[in-house]
């Protein structure tokens, strides 16, 4: 009988124990203190650095990398937590490639840009090793404040809170917090339950409760934190998914690359986990990728993200597309779910339609292509689910599917703000986005509660 | 192919790279590994008088500091004269000087400043048949507390009056080494010259501390806690060593005194620098403590290849021919004026120029043009200072570009003059001589 990777349908236990080990430890392992000093020497300490204009929360990164080539790591940290309380997860989160180190000089000059990522985990390591905190709150103002989602954006509106004297109330709809830093990253991007430990690390400063397995519109409704509170922030996220629109989509073994992927970071013995022998990924973003790589890496014999537009479109950095194809994934391009092909109710293969482009449309050209598969993980896109404001959503204006937002973050409900993944801005659905839009929304809240911040 | 046999007062040797006095020269083993990786000539680690050796610490001697990627510039050391006896550094001289006779061979020599001792010991070291002795007068740290090294080259008649007796009681030919810990370099060497020495050799070590433990608030290197001043050297001491070969080369007092050029040499470029400001030849230590014996591979081809390239057959083509180039700064020609231009293809946007100019200088480079990242000089506000030049990381992305006679200085609105004009006769000079008519 087949074993291991060949065994057929979806399985668990397709590699031995010590090779999951492997598998799935550290993306970038953490630079040692000569590599770190090696590779902030290379800083040019650009002026007005583009590396920081790249930042979406705008870390002085020319400092704190010059702070860390001049022996002062714990120095270095708080420049960036300054900036970015949750520097440590998007020190190794950040899609780097396409923000700080694209900008880099470096990049310019030698097509090979400073580490900015690995140099902020070495900081941001050093100083959550230590335990070293660097803020301490501002005399309480008496002010309470209801932070929807313990994820990105509301852990980094609900510390900016903590800092300026506010109490703030967290509710959680699941049993730990971290959002999608603790259930939606693959594994290797975040070892060794990190994401627990910055949270742990972000609350120390007092003043924030955090209540889990509270979700909005089900245990907390929306009216009444307005009420009660005297300021809400919304950052729940996305809790919907877009489906395939191809027939037979019910089919067993057809999934949510999200569940998969949030399972998957849940697990304490990923040998347990069943993965397909054929696996085929819906999308071309970096979920796709991130569920790609990881059916890959429990040990599916063939992965397939099949996209349809072309390279240039796809979401997922050129880094994260070069990620899959070294783990041995296929990526196809023009190719659209068609039909989903059951047997016993049991996905056995799908069909895809090319499509082309004509006159900016996208269009199916009749086309087809089945191929075998036993899973599909759906990575199309998440959807910002509007019922959870329960009936609040004639007073929360939508846009776009999404909870509209000024520029500081401010909802058409008054008292109330949002941000991260859930509203419509400019901004990227990036952990770091989601940081930046929390922070910047924890600013605006204090002015309005102290009038323009004058306590 | 260019020749660079080198012939420095009388003392051949087949390339103008010699090992300076130092740690590297200290006994055969490590002379005779020179010269087979490919030194012109050695200067043996500077001898003592007979009798028991000086000691050394037994702590760490060196102290450094670097520059990016921990690269060495430049290296502080609490080393004395040879710790080895006087008998055994000659019978290894004899014998080294037998086994290449192709090769320079000098010997550095520090004894206390006595007329009983040099007589002493100059037949002893004649005996060798080294080419050369080398008077130690530079030595900052150790021995110039007992009376001898930087003491004795901080009083030119100190030196004139050893090089007397050197020249007296030797028929070898005598290099004075020279102290930098002065203020005026021309003083100790025109008493070199006085004396009878055929050349000065220079610069030795600048006295120094490299850094301090800020853990136990020791200087560096520390030994049990005490740090003393050392004597520095390395790539961070060219420019002063350039300076001073070049006012020696300069001064009519010492004109024509063969110098051999020493601090800092680290490649073909550096040695062909010194040549060029005076120097006969070079002498090398830190770089082959940094990076091994090797190095003088690539100052032998470097040197070679850059001269086949500009036509210099010989190394007389070539020293000293910067020399007359080396002027005072009141007869620079202030009518001469350039301009920072920044090559837009090679420019990597770092903005290191705008802010240099911006906060330090002349506020003479943009940051944006139109709303982008965008830097350039701004022609009307630039003096030509050269810092742009200076900080910025791409080779010649920023060049400095001479206007042409009659062209519009835009920040002063004037044709630049095509007439050599300087300090001396420039209006705003109280003591301004009128040009003769």
């Amino acid at each position: 009988m087949a074993e291991g990777q060949f065994k057929e349908g979806i399985a668990s236990g397709r590699l031995a124990p010590a090779e999951y080990a492997a598998n799935f430890a550290d993306l970038h392992p953490p630079l040692d203190e000569h590599e770190a000093l090696v590779e902030a020497d290379r800083c040019y300490f650009c002026y007005d650095a583009p590396c920081m204009q790249a930042c979406p929360t705008s870390i002085d990164i020319p400092m704190f990398i010059r702070e860390i080539a001049t022996g002062n790591p714990i120095g270095s940290a708080r420049t960036i937590f300054d900036q970015n309380i949750l520097g440590g997860m998007c020190a190794r989160v950040c899609p780097t490639e396409t923000l700080c180190e694209e900008a880099c000089v470096r990049e310019t000059a030698e097509g090979k840009p400073v580490q900015i990522g690995r140099l902020q985990r070495y900081a941001t390591d050093a100083a959550m090793e230590a335990g070293k905190q660097f803020y301490t709150r501002a005399a309480p103002t008496g002010r309470r404040i209801a932070v929807v989602g313990a994820g990105p954006a509301g852990l980094a509106a609900a510390h900016r809170l903590a800092v300026k004297g506010h109490d703030v109330t967290v509710f959680e709809a699941k049993e730990k917090p971290g959002g999608l830093n603790e259930y939606g990253i693959a594994a290797y991007k975040s070892t060794g339950d990190f994401a627990q430990a910055e949270v742990d690390y972000v609350t120390a400063i007092g003043g924030i409760a955090i209540e889990y397995g509270r979700a909005l519109g089900r245990d907390v409704h929306l009216s009444d934190l307005a009420a009660s509170y005297d300021a809400v922030f919304l950052g729940m996220g996305l809790a919907g998914v877009n489906a395939l629109r191809a027939d037979g989509e019910d089919a067993q073994g057809v999934e949510d690359a999200v569940d998969f992927i949030s399972v998957l970071r849940q697990a304490s013995d990923l040998g347990s986990l069943p993965i397909g022998r054929r696996v085929v990924v819906i999308g071309g973003g970096m979920t796709a990728v991130d569920a790609a790589v990881q059916s890959k890496l429990l040990g599916a014999e063939e992965v397939t993200i099949c996209y349809r537009r072309g390279k240039e479109q796809m979401n997922a950095s050129e880094f994260e597309q070069d990620l899959a194809a070294s783990h041995g994934v296929t990526i196809r391009h023009w190719l659209q779910p068609k039909k989903v092909i059951a047997q016993d109710g049991r996905v056995a293969a799908i069909e895809l339609e090319y499509t082309a482009e004509r006159d900016g449309r996208l269009a199916g050209t009749g086309e087809t292509v089945v191929l075998a598969a036993d899973q599909v993980f759906k990575a199309i896109g998440q959807t910002f689910v509007p019922a959870a404001l329960n009936g609040s959503a004639a007073t929360v204006t939508l846009e776009k599917g999404r909870v509209k937002v000024d520029a500081e973050g401010r909802t058409s409900m008054p008292k109330v703000w949002a941000g991260g993944d859930c509203v419509t801005d400019a901004r990227e659905d990036l952990t770091v986005a989601a940081v930046a839009a929390g922070r910047d929304a924890a600013e605006s809240i204090h002015r309005a509660l102290t009038s323009n911040g004058r306590g | 192919m260019a020749d660079i046999r080198n012939d420095f007062i009388g003392i051949r040797s087949p390339n103008p790279f010699w090992l300076a006095s130092a740690p590297p020269t200290d006994k055969a083993y490590n002379v005779e590994r020179a010269f087979k990786a490919g030194w012109g000539g050695v200067v043996w680690k500077t001898l003592g008088e007979e009798g028991p050796p000086v000691v050394n610490v037994n702590g760490p001697r060196y102290g450094a500091i670097w520059g990016a990627d921990r690269r060495l510039l430049g290296l502080n050391n609490i080393e004395l004269i040879t710790d080895r006896q006087l008998q055994v550094n000659l019978q290894e001289i004899k014998q080294v000087k037998k086994n290449w006779p192709d090769r320079a061979l000098i010997a550095s020599i520090m004894v206390p400043c006595e007329e009983a001792s040099w007589k002493a010991i100059l037949p002893a070291v004649e005996e060798t048949e080294c080419d050369g002795i080398e008077l130690n007068f530079g030595c900052p740290h150790g021995m110039s507390e007992r009376g001898m090294g930087a003491a004795v080259g901080q009083v030119p008649e100190y030196i004139e009056m050893v090089a007397r007796w050197c020249k007296q009681y030797t028929r070898m030919p005598v290099i004075v080494k020279l102290t930098p810990n002065i203020t005026d370099i021309r003083y100790p060497a025109r008493a070199a010259h006085k004396g009878g020495a055929d050349a000065v050799s220079l610069i030795n070590t600048i006295s120094s501390i490299t850094s301090v433990n800020l853990d136990n608030f020791s200087p560096e290197p520390s030994i049990d806690g005490k740090g003393s001043h050392g004597g520095y050297c390395g790539p961070a001491v060219k420019p002063i060593a350039l300076n001073m070969v070049a006012e020696i080369a300069r001064d009519p007092q010492t004109r024509g005194l063969p110098i051999s050029g020493i601090g800092g040499v680290t490649t073909w470029r550096d040695a062909a620098e010194f040549l060029a400001l005076g120097a006969g030849n070079v002498q090398v230590c830190t770089a082959a403590m940094t990076y091994g014996f090797k190095i003088v591979q690539e100052m032998i081809s470097g040197l070679s290849n850059w001269m086949d390239e500009k036509g210099h057959r010989s190394l007389d083509d070539i020293i000293g021919r910067a020399t007359p180039n080396v002027t005072d700064w009141q007869f620079l020609n202030l009518n001469y004026v350039a301009k920072a231009h920044i090559d837009q293809d090679l420019c990597i946007k770092c903005g290191r120029c705008h802010i240099a100019c911006e906060d330090t200088s002349h506020q003479a480079i943009t940051a944006q043009v139109d709303g982008v990242r965008h830097f350039e000089v701004m022609e009307d506000e630039c003096v030509g200072c050269n810092l742009c030049v200076n900080v910025c990381p791409v080779e010649d992305c920023i060049t400095m570009e001479p206007l042409a006679a009659g062209v519009i200085d835009q920040r002063t609105g004037k044709p630049v003059s095509p007439v050599y004009a300087n300090w001396t006769t420039h209006p705003n000079n109280p003591a301004a001589r009128v040009a003769a008519e």
